[in-house]
């Protein structure tokens, strides 16, 4: 691989996971929604980011020029070989957690795709582009809940906080950069992401005072899958992901 | 002598309702019916509701642990437009002057019924080929045949229903064929899914014709078109088939091609397995509506903070 294929690598691998996990969370409301309607939207979210992830690794498979397929990518690399963001492994607790963990991660990626749509780079512009209108519904599905829920009962008030609250913390590796980031933003391929955090927050300060909530304290933040360092919950989701993949390594499905 | 009179119009009514309905003719919402007939659809459609709904639980089993991107894909999409034949059913039956409340009360209390199939487990990735192969394609055969039944809004909910089943039959059938052309414990896999499923699937078209309880009724009103066993040959006649081609044996010692009639003969059902699962002691009959109570209640709360902030919206604008 030459230097910015890598680098190109690095980045595609690093989306590619985001929307992997994330839709893997989601999937798992399947038969466990509150409503049937809301077990189909949040199904539907999943189906999105496969289809983004497939998008991703493709590109991934491409770059690394080794033969290999998008389900190699998804199915073949171990707990620290993956680089998505800390917050989208985390459980969906209850609708609340997981309303919380969408409108955060929807709305950076809201800000995110619609820089990356002006990419040197054609196929993550194209990805982008295609993502973006997804990524709008999935923000305003986000957004209505928070909403819903915030000024709902007493309870669903409490419970949104709550998870506010708690997934704050994991909020702010998704404006961290490295050295993929700062040699790919030189060649005008990936996206300033220190650019994007007053907008984010601003963002979500607006919907939370309509939600009659309040923002978060910044108390600490928790990084670590710029370097595929996890929680322990990732190692989980792998375990279920992959088992039919490692335990038949030679059968296609 | 008024009550003579409203007897007299309602036989009147029953008569050119039947009448009507015999000339092959739709039955709207708005429409007079008897109340035999709405009670039979109201359990017949909301039983086809819990049927979708419940049966998304055996396949949300598998989603997880989906072995390629495209098989994950594929069966989440399955399953949700499964979900969306729920509430489109679950809309149909609302025309009837139930509510999905009501309904879901039914379901949970054991009251209403669902598919006897998905008291079935899903053990192996094998399963989710045969769902989709075998008991999409055993309830195709029904749907297909309601299509043309007497009530407009059940009607049209499975002209549009079967569409996307026989998109589903398809893709299990070629879950099935791929672990056929694969590794010997694909085969084998398949081969166990197969042997599994079969049986329940021929168990989904209901007793034989002389012991289905509701059929006569049914038939008048033109609700039903064909009988059970009717059915079910045709469903035998064409998955026989499919198995040979790739390679899958029928579960069935019994099982063989008869000349004169043009069908297969089969072997016999267990019926008191049926009748067993029916009666809530099959495999996971209390799993799957304690999974579907405990899913409604962990809800509650977001339901009814949805409430909440619709009535304050109401208010503000009012």
């Amino acid at each position: 691989m030459t230097d910015i294929n890598q680098l190109k690598y690095s980045y595609s691998l690093r989306l590619g996971d985001n929307a992997w996990i994330l839709s893997h969370r989601l999937a798992e409301w399947c038969s466990n929604g509150p409503i049937l309607e809301e077990d189909l939207a949040l199904t539907n979210l999943a189906l999105d980011l496969i289809g983004r992830a497939q998008g991703f690794y493709k590109y991934a498979a491409e770059l690394e020029g080794k033969g290999k397929s998008e389900d190699d990518i998804a199915y073949r690399r171990n707990e620290r070989q993956y680089f998505n963001n800390l917050i989208m492994e985390m459980p969906n607790g209850n609708f609340a957690d997981t309303i919380a963990r969408q409108l955060y991660v929807s709305v950076f990626e809201y800000y995110f795709f619609r820089e990356l749509k002006n990419s040197k780079d054609e196929t993550f512009a194209a990805l982008a582009a295609k993502t973006l209108k997804e990524v709008k519904y999935h923000m305003a599905h986000a957004a209505d809940w928070t909403i819903r829920l915030g000024d709902g009962t007493e309870e669903s008030h409490k419970k949104m906080q709550k998870a506010l609250n708690e997934l704050w913390m994991y909020t702010g590796e998704l404006f961290e950069m490295n050295d993929v980031d700062s040699e790919l933003m030189a060649q005008g391929v990936s996206v300033d992401l220190s650019m994007l955090k007053p907008k984010w927050e601003q963002h979500i300060i607006d919907v939370l005072k309509e939600a009659t909530l309040a923002q978060p304290e910044d108390i600490y933040m928790q990084t670590g899958s710029r370097q595929g360092i996890h929680t322990e919950h990732l190692g989980h989701i792998l375990g279920d992901m992959q088992y039919l993949q490692r335990a038949y390594p030679d059968a296609k499905w | 002598m008024n009550n003579e009179n409203t007897a007299l119009a309602q036989d009147e009514r029953l008569r050119s309702f039947e009448e009507y309905v015999g000339e092959g003719k739709a039955i709207e919402p708005r429409d007079w019916m008897p109340e035999g007939y709405r009670s039979h659809l109201i359990r017949q459609i909301s039983q086809h509701a819990h049927s979708e709904v419940i049966g998304m639980q055996p396949e949300g089993n598998w989603i997880t642990r989906a072995p390629s991107i495209r098989a994950k894909q594929i069966l989440l999409a399955k399953i949700q437009d499964e979900g969306g034949h729920g509430l489109y059913l679950y809309s149909a039956a609302e025309t009837l002057g139930i509510s999905r409340e009501e309904m879901l009360e039914q379901l949970q209390t054991g009251k209403a019924k669902y598919s006897n199939i998905f008291n079935y487990p899903s053990l192996t990735w094998a399963d989710i080929g045969a769902i989709g192969w075998l008991v999409d394609g055993a309830a195709i055969v029904n749907q297909v045949s309601l299509q043309r039944t007497s009530y407009g809004p059940y009607s049209r909910a499975m002209v549009r229903i079967c569409k996307e089943e026989s998109f589903h039959q398809r893709q299990g059938y070629e879950i099935m064929a791929n672990m056929m052309k694969g590794t010997p414990e694909q085969r084998e896999m398949a081969q166990d899914a197969m042997n599994r499923w079969w049986w329940p699937s021929l168990m989904m078209f209901g007793p034989h014709d002389g012991d289905s309880p509701h059929s006569a009724d049914a038939f008048r009103w033109k609700i039903k078109r064909h009988s059970n066993d009717e059915l079910r040959q045709k469903f035998i006649d064409k998955t026989v088939q499919q198995a040979e081609v790739i390679g899958l044996t029928i579960p069935d010692a019994d099982l063989k091609w008869n000349e004169e009639t043009g069908h297969y003969d089969h072997g016999e059902i267990n019926w008191d397995e049926f009748y067993r699962v029916i009666k809530g002691n099959g495999p996971l009959n209390k799993q799957r509506i304690a999974h579907h109570i405990k899913a409604h209640e962990e809800g509650a709360w977001v339901r009814e903070a949805a409430q909440a902030y619709k009535q304050k919206q109401a208010q503000k604008y009012n």
